[in-house]
């Protein structure tokens, strides 16, 4: 069955399914509410598939991609605190929640982001510019390894505390109180399932643009650096420049999840982006798996539908449940629910030569 | 480096296509109102044709909040056990939905609108920090849904949808400033944690000393949950000033107050006025680190008055002798109390009843009298400055005459006039 996933025709298939799933199955047995919700966990997913490519094919354990999920996250946020303050009072008007900062003149930084066009510029290219940039100081001075998981681990930290201190970002409560998006009614269902829409689409793009870094002569660069390192150098290749476009296209593909998750969720805050989100990224990547191409997107939905079922089960004692399904899932299947195939392959042959001798 | 693509990259152009397409089909098939025109109402789908009614108890359960929170969860549960006790609500029995907020905004909206949308519940009781009510705001709008929040804040905000039974600044930090004016205080020093209620009270504060002649003498903010506070202790102590104004919030107080006591500063040479320190924040800072030290609120424990002595007895009968109330406590207790009786005014649960119906609205709470004002949406509140005893309770040391009028945006207060943003 897994071969047939392999073959060109087995890919088309395999998205059609997805694409009926997304499209057509889920809004039609979905409350709007678990739609949303649903909504909001595919934005992780899409994180999940960029952490897979940096992690699971490249080797980085990125510990801190709630850094490039908060930029996409605040970009957007700050376009629509602008397209709704200048809806309520006209051009050059202060958002809401700086009036009660006690800001009364806008901060320069914010008055490009009334323009959607550049906003959406901004969120495609700061994070991927700012991985860029980091990956060549990191993976040039060949750094790597826990010392690389440390890094990008402070720097997650780092990035909400220093949010924190912004009061022209909101501060610790962060930005809330979206009523448009680009134009359309935020509180309007339909709309609400558009939004589901797009962030469906997001993750089949995603997931397909993975694929085929995967299948294509850069992806094998990309597991040789993950495997031996040293070896690739001997090639003649430069091995932090292959890590880098890895990290990039992370960091791409979770401001994208960001920039999506903002209109969803209706707000962002420094809880939302710091080490504990962060570190929950990678546990849905590393419960899924994180070497093939579904597992992370499969962990990611795993993990955030089992913490909301749990808590919704048990709200005071949903936390035990959840880290004894962790450490079930962990000891069970080392290589993630993507591997359960596998080993139930590898149960059987093992079982099957001692049925026969009975 | 070469990154060529092998000749799939076809496949990848035609997902592409195939995607986009769907998308746009999907999109065009599905466009709603835009900014500016009326979204189609949501209809509540509360069911009142039961003999239950489902509120929901909204609260972080874990994470760091926790532990404030759950001291919330469980004076809801007894107020709703004493109502059903006395025949319930339009004779209906109240049957709470509780849900963990985890100390994360984001949950909370979450839970909020699951309550709304999947519980169908009438009412939803809870959230202590600014920034879950903050979340949670616009999904109780959007769905017009109605939220009591029983914690003393920021104020400078009044929705629609919110009960707030809390005290707004005008019940809390100026009576508080009211007092230490009246003992004599000229100069203050401000302490707190950086997020949005300390910078908004050091606002008010500063407003407020500047208009009644007292030097501010230093303004510091510490990152919520930081310990290190050797260097503002120091300055603290060499900026000697008459009193401490601490809106702190959490562990740091635990951090602050052994440090305060450590380089030998003490509540009679300069007094610390806390704005967050309740009963349950006492036993964890220590009574010998804050002995003799000041805080502002509505309630105490040691309030004296029948309505407060029975709540104490039934609270110590249903969780154990050993534990304390404390004003939010008693203010997530009143609100449910609140949203009964005003109900029982409407004689309906619906929202547009129960918000028509709102004011005036009164409740003989453990702390006095409570009313509601249909305008702002906020009760009225006896501020209370008390003195953190040794057995770690507070006792009353002055109280404001009466109730005091909410008033959320300070428009009473000419010297507040530059604060006071109407939205």
């Amino acid at each position: 069955m897994f071969k047939f996933f392999g073959t060109r025709a087995g890919t088309w298939t395999g998205f059609a399914a997805a694409a009926l799933v997304l499209f057509g199955l889920a809004p039609l047995v979905m409350t709007g509410f678990r739609l949303g919700l649903l909504a909001q966990f595919l934005c992780y997913a899409i994180v999940a598939v960029g952490i897979g490519l940096a992690w699971g094919r490249g080797g980085m354990l990125t510990l801190g991609q709630g850094v490039f999920f908060g930029m996409g996250a605040y970009l957007m946020a700050m376009h629509l605190k602008m397209a709704d303050a200048e809806f309520r009072n006209g051009p050059g008007a202060v958002p809401d929640f700086m009036e009660l900062a006690g800001i009364r003149e806008l901060p320069a930084y914010w008055t490009p982001f009334s323009s959607a066009g550049f906003t959406i510029a901004a969120i495609l290219i700061l994070p991927t510019a700012f991985a860029v940039l980091l990956g060549l100081a990191v993976f040039k001075r060949r750094v790597k390894g826990a010392y690389f998981a440390i890094l990008s681990q402070a720097l997650a930290g780092a990035f909400a505390i220093l949010l924190i201190g912004q009061q022209s970002l909101g501060g610790f409560n962060g930005l809330s109180r979206f009523r448009y998006f680009f134009g359309y009614n935020l509180d309007d269902p339909v709309n609400q399932q558009m939004l589901y829409f797009i962030v469906a689409g997001v993750l089949l793009v995603v997931v397909a643009v993975s694929l085929q870094l995967r299948r294509s002569r850069y992806g094998e660069l990309l597991v040789a650096v993950r495997d031996a390192e040293e070896r690739v150098r001997f090639l003649g290749y430069d091995a932090a420049n292959v890590k880098v476009v890895a990290y990039a296209v992370a960091a791409l593909f979770a401001s994208i999840a960001g920039a999506v998750f903002v209109p969803i969720v209706g707000i962002i805050s420094p809880a939302s982006i710091g080490i504990v989100p962060s570190i929950m990224f990678i546990l849905g990547v590393a419960i899924g798996g994180r070497a093939s191409l579904v597992g992370p997107v499969v962990g990611a939905l795993a993990v955030a539908w089992a913490q909301t079922a749990l808590s919704e089960q048990f709200p005071s004692a949903w936390t035990y449940a959840q880290g004894l399904l962790f450490i079930l899932v962990i000891a069970l299947l080392p290589g993630g629910i993507a591997s359960i195939a596998s080993v139930a392959k590898r149960f059987q042959t093992k079982r099957t030569p001692v049925e026969a001798a009975a | 480096m070469p990154l060529r693509l092998k000749p799939k990259a076809r496949d990848l152009a035609r997902t592409f296509a195939a995607t986009a397409a769907i998308a746009g089909l999907v999109a065009t098939a599905a466009c709603g109102s835009r900014a500016g025109e009326e979204t189609a109402a949501t209809e509540s789908c509360v069911d009142t044709s039961g003999d239950t009614i489902k509120v929901g108890s909204l609260n972080s359960l874990s994470g760091t909040m926790a532990i404030s929170e759950t001291t919330v969860r469980d004076a809801i549960a007894l107020a709703v056990k004493e109502i059903n006790a006395a025949g319930g609500v339009q004779g209906k029995e109240v049957e709470i939905v509780a849900e963990d907020g985890a100390s994360e905004p984001t949950v909370f909206a979450e839970k909020a609108e699951k309550l709304i949308r999947e519980d169908c519940v009438a009412a939803v009781f809870g959230g202590w920090t600014s920034a879950s009510r903050k979340a949670m705001l616009p999904v109780f709008e959007d769905n017009d849904s109605l939220l009591y929040y029983p914690v003393q804040y920021e104020g400078l905000e009044a929705s629609e949808n919110i009960f707030y039974t809390g005290a707004t600044t005008n019940q809390q930090i100026i009576p508080a400033l009211d007092y230490l004016a009246e003992t004599g205080v000229k100069s203050i020093y401000l302490v707190g944690s950086d997020y949005v209620f300390p910078r908004t009270a050091n606002a008010i504060i500063n407003a407020y000393a500047e208009a009644h002649g007292i030097e501010v003498l230093g303004e510091d903010y510490v990152t919520l949950g930081s310990t290190e506070f050797s260097t503002i202790i120091n300055q603290v102590k060499s900026a000697d000033a008459d009193a401490v104004f601490n809106t702190l919030n959490g562990d740091s107080n635990v951090a602050f107050f052994r440090e305060y006591a450590n380089v030998g500063l003490t509540a009679e040479d300069m007094p610390v006025m806390s704005v967050s320190i309740a009963e349950e924040e006492v036993g964890g800072i220590g009574v010998e680190n804050i002995e003799g030290q000041l805080a502002a609120w509505n309630y105490y424990q040691t309030v004296d008055s029948p309505a407060n002595t029975t709540f104490v007895e039934a609270f110590k009968a249903e969780y154990g002798a050993d534990r304390v109330t404390s004003d939010p406590m008693e203010a997530a207790y009143n609100s449910v109390y609140l949203w009964a009786a005003t109900v029982e005014k409407a004689g309906s649960f619906a929202v547009e009843d129960v918000q028509a119906n709102a004011d005036g609205v009164s409740f003989d709470s453990p702390e006095g009298t409570v009313v509601i004002d249909g305008d702002n949406h906020h009760v009225t509140k006896t501020a209370r400055i008390g003195e953190i005893s040794a057995d770690g309770l507070l006792y009353t040391v002055w109280e404001s005459d009466g109730p005091i009028e909410p008033d959320p945006f300070l428009e009473g207060y000419d010297w507040a006039a530059d604060l006071a943003v109407t939205e």
